[in-house]
C-alpha cells in the first residue's frame, strides 16, 4: 500500500518545526534567517506560510503520476511503490524540465552550484523504509502533519470535514488534482490564497497523458512515415527512369 | 594577403570577448550568476532562442533537401549545398548552446544510457543527435570533394537516399516534439499560446520559416559574397512560402477559433500586445506583400517579406517559452547581459564558420553537372541523385 501526508491547517499552529525538522533530515542549513524565508527554495524544502490567522504548508505533492517523472528525459525521478517521488541525481543531466513541467512548481534548483542538482521535499524514503515516519510528521507537535497510509488518511479527512463541517472548506486538495496526489490537504480557507493551483486549472486528469496521447503515436509514426517518404522518393525519381528507358527506346527506334 | 580590419571583424572580436568573459562565469560561477533564470523561470533565453528558434531556423535543411531529393524538384538543385551547410552549422550551434544551458552538460550523454521513451524532450535529444550525423554526413561531400577523395563520396553518393528519408523523419519528429515539450504546462502557459495543437503549429512553422530562412539566407549571401542571385528560384520558393503562410495562419486561426479565444485576442492586455506583434509579423506582413506579383518577383521584396516572417515566427517561440510564462510567474523575464552574449557570441560564430566555409569549400562555386536537355539521362539512372558528385 502506498503512504501518505495528510496536513490539517485548521490543527497548525505554525511552530515551524516541521521546517526544522525537514533542514535537519536533509542536511540543510536551519536557522531564524532562513526559518524566516516565505518560500521554498533548494534548502528549504517545506514551508509553512501564514496569511491572517491561517496556515498552510508547501511541499511536494508526490503526485501518482508525477509530471516530472514522466518528462524527465534520463528518468531521474520516479514514483516508488511506498509512495515517494524520488529523484537520482547522477542521472541528473540539469535540463530543468522537470521545474518547468510540475503544476505546484516544486522542484528548486541550486542556481549558483557549478554541478547544481534539483532539489525537493522527497518524503524521507529512508525513514519510510525503516517502517517510521517522515520527520516533518514526527516532528509535529498537534498532528497537524499525520503520516499514513494514504487511503486511510483520505477516509480520515473525510470524516473530519463530515464531522466539522464549519471548519474546513469542503474539499480535500490531493484527493484528485492531476489525478491523485500522495500528500493531502485540509483548509479553512481557499487552497488558492496559498498558491495552491485550483483544480479547475490543473484537472483531475494525470499530467502526462497530456503528452502521453502524442508521444504513444511515435513508434507507429515512424514505420508509417519512413514508408511514405521512401514511397515519395522511389516515385519521384521512378519518373526519370522511365523516361530515360523511353529515350533509348526512342533512340533505338528511329536508328 | 593582406589583413584588412574591418567593422564586421572588430564588432566580431567584441563580441567573442564579451561572450569569452560570459562562459567563464557560466563554468566557474555557476547558472545562477551568468543569467536571470531562476525557480520561477527555469527556462530562460537560452531555451527560448538558441533551442526552439535555433532548430526552427535551421529548418530549411529539410525542407529543400526534401523538395530536392524527394519530390525531384531540380531547379531548387543550386541552392542544396548552402542550405544543407546552415542546417548542420544551426544544429551543431545548438548543441553548443545546450552545453551552456544544461546544468551538468558532461552528463549529457546520460540520455544514451538511462532512456525514458516518456519524455518529448527524449525524442527532441536522440532526433536532434541522429539527425546532426545526418546533417553531417550530407555536408561532407563538400570536404571530400575539397581533398578530392573519390571512394567515399561515392559511399556517401550510395547511402544519400537513405540519409534524405532519415533526415526528413527526424525533422518531422523533433520539430514537432519540440511542441509537446509545453503540453504539460497548460496551467503555467497563458491560453493565447498553450494549446493541444502545439507539436502541429510548431512543425507548420519549421516549414515555413525554413523556406524563409532560404530566401532571406540566398539573397545575404549574394550581397556578402558578391556571388550570382538565383532569382527564379528565389521566385518559387516565395510562393511556396506564401502558401506556407497562409496555413500556418489558418491553423492558428482555427484553434483560436476553437478555443474560443477570438474575442479575448482582441482585447488589449500585455500578452495581446506579444501576439499581435507575432501576428502582424509572421502573417500579416508578409502575407500582404507575397500577394503582390510586383514583391514576389523583386529579390527586395522576397528578402524584405521573409525576415518579416522569420522575426515573426521568432517572436511566437520566445512568447511560447517567455512571455507564456510571465503571468504565471509573476514577474517578466528579461535576459542577464551575459545571458544575451552567450546567444550573440553563438550566432557570431555561426556567420563567422559560416564565412570560412564558402571561403575553403565549394560551397558555392559548385553547379551540379549541367544536364543537356536532349541527351537521354541515362547518367542518372545508377544513383539517387548524388549530392552534386557528379564533377
Amino acid at each position: 500500500m502506498s503512504k501518505g501526508i495528510l496536513y490539517d491547517s485548521t490543527l497548525c499552529i505554525g511552530c515551524k518545526l516541521c521546517e526544522k525538522a525537514c533542514a535537519e533530515h536533509n542536511g540543510l542549513p536551519y536557522n531564524d534567517d532562513v526559518a524566516a524565508e516565505s518560500k521554498q527554495s533548494e534548502h528549504k524544502f517545506t514551508v509553512v506560510l501564514t496569511e491572517n490567522d491561517h496556515f498552510m504548508r508547501r511541499l511536494c505533492m508526490h503526485c501518482d503520476e508525477p509530471a516530472c517523472a514522466s518528462v524527465c528525459p534520463v528518468g531521474a525521478f520516479h514514483k516508488t511503490a511506498a509512495g515517494p517521488v524520488v529523484y537520482d541525481v547522477w542521472k541528473c543531466i540539469g535540463c530543468r524540465y522537470c521545474m518547468v513541467a510540475c503544476a505546484f512548481a516544486q522542484p528548486k534548483y541550486e542556481w549558483g552550484s557549478l554541478n547544481p542538482r534539483v532539489r525537493k521535499c522527497i518524503m524521507c524514503p529512508d525513514l519510510i523504509k525503516a517502517g517510521k515516519q517522515t520527520a516533518c510528521a514526527e516532528a509535529c507537535p498537534t498532528g497537524a502533519t499525520k503520516f499514513g497510509e494514504r487511503d486511510d488518511l483520505l477516509k480520515e479527512a473525510q470524516d473530519r470535514i463530515r464531522q466539522n463541517p464549519g471548519n474546513y472548506v469542503n474539499h480535500i486538495y490531493g484527493q484528485d488534482e492531476v489525478g491523485g496526489t500522495s500528500v493531502l490537504l485540509l483548509s479553512a480557507v481557499p487552497f488558492e490564497q496559498f498558491g495552491y493551483p485550483s483544480i479547475s486549472k490543473i484537472g483531475a486528469k494525470a499530467l502526462p497523458e497530456l503528452t502521453g496521447v502524442v508521444m504513444e503515436k511515435v513508434p507507429d509514426f515512424i514505420p508509417l512515415w519512413a514508408l511514405v517518404l521512401g514511397g515519395v522518393y522511389w516515385l519521384a525519381h521512378r519518373k526519370e527512369e522511365v523516361a530515360a528507358a523511353e529515350a533509348i527506346e526512342k533512340q533505338g527506334s528511329a536508328a | 594577403m593582406k589583413f584588412k580590419i574591418t567593422f564586421w571583424k572588430v564588432l566580431f572580436v567584441i563580441i567573442m570577448i564579451l561572450g569569452a568573459y560570459s562562459a567563464y562565469v557560466r563554468y566557474f560561477h555557476g547558472l545562477g550568476a551568468v543569467s536571470n533564470m531562476s525557480d520561477q523561470f527555469p527556462w530562460g533565453l537560452w531555451i527560448g532562442f538558441d533551442c526552439l528558434c535555433g532548430i526552427m531556423l535551421a529548418a530549411g535543411g529539410f525542407c529543400i533537401s526534401g523538395a530536392v531529393y524527394l519530390f525531384n524538384v531540380e531547379r531548387l538543385h543550386v541552392i542544396v549545398r548552402p542550405v544543407i551547410l546552415t542546417a548542420f552549422l544551426g544544429y551543431s550551434l545548438f548543441i553548443v548552446g545546450l552545453l551552456f544551458d544544461l546544468g551538468r552538460p558532461w552528463f549529457i550523454w546520460h540520455q544514451l544510457i538511462y532512456m525514458n521513451p516518456h519524455s518529448a524532450m527524449f525524442e527532441v535529444g536522440m532526433c536532434v543527435m541522429t539527425y546532426t550525423t545526418v546533417l553531417f554526413l550530407e555536408f561532407l561531400p563538400n570536404v571530400l570533394e575539397r581533398f578530392h577523395l573519390t571512394w567515399p563520396l561515392k559511399v556517401i553518393k550510395a547511402v544519400m537516399p537513405v540519409l534524405i528519408v532519415a533526415g526528413i523523419l527526424l525533422s518531422t519528429l523533433h520539430q514537432s516534439s519540440l511542441g509537446s515539450l509545453y503540453l504539460i504546462m497548460p496551467s503555467k502557459m497563458h491560453p493565447f499560446w498553450y494549446s493541444p495543437a502545439l507539436p502541429f503549429f510548431f512543425f507548420g512553422s519549421a516549414i515555413a520559416v525554413g523556406l524563409a530562412m532560404t530566401i532571406f539566407e540566398s539573397v545575404q549571401s549574394a550581397k556578402a559574397f558578391g556571388r550570382h542571385l538565383e532569382l527564379p528560384v528565389l521566385v518559387e520558393l516565395g510562393g511556396a512560402l506564401l502558401v506556407a503562410l497562409w496555413v500556418n495562419a489558418l491553423l492558428r486561426f482555427e484553434d483560436f477559433f476553437h478555443r474560443g479565444m477570438l474575442g479575448k485576442i482582441m482585447q488589449p492586455s500585455y500578452e495581446a500586445y506579444f501576439l499581435w506583434l507575432e501576428l502582424l509579423l509572421a502573417f500579416v506582413i508578409p502575407i500582404t506583400m507575397l500577394s503582390f506579383k510586383k514583391v514576389r518577383l523583386s529579390s527586395n521584396g522576397l528578402y524584405l517579406a521573409s525576415l518579416s516572417a522569420i522575426l515573426g515566427f521568432v517572436t511566437n517561440r520566445l512568447n511560447i517559452s517567455i512571455t507564456g510564462f510571465e503571468s504565471w510567474a509573476g514577474h517578466h523575464f528579461v535576459p542577464k547581459w551575459t545571458e544575451l552574449m552567450i546567444t550573440v557570441s553563438i550566432i557570431a560564430m555561426g556567420f563567422f564558420v559560416f564565412a570560412m566555409c564558402v571561403k575553403y569549400l565549394p560551397i558555392f562555386e559548385h553547379q551540379p553537372a549541367a544536364i543537356p536537355a536532349e541527351e537521354p539521362k541515362l547518367i542518372r539512372r545508377e544513383m539517387p541523385k548524388p549530392s552534386h558528385v557528379t564533377t
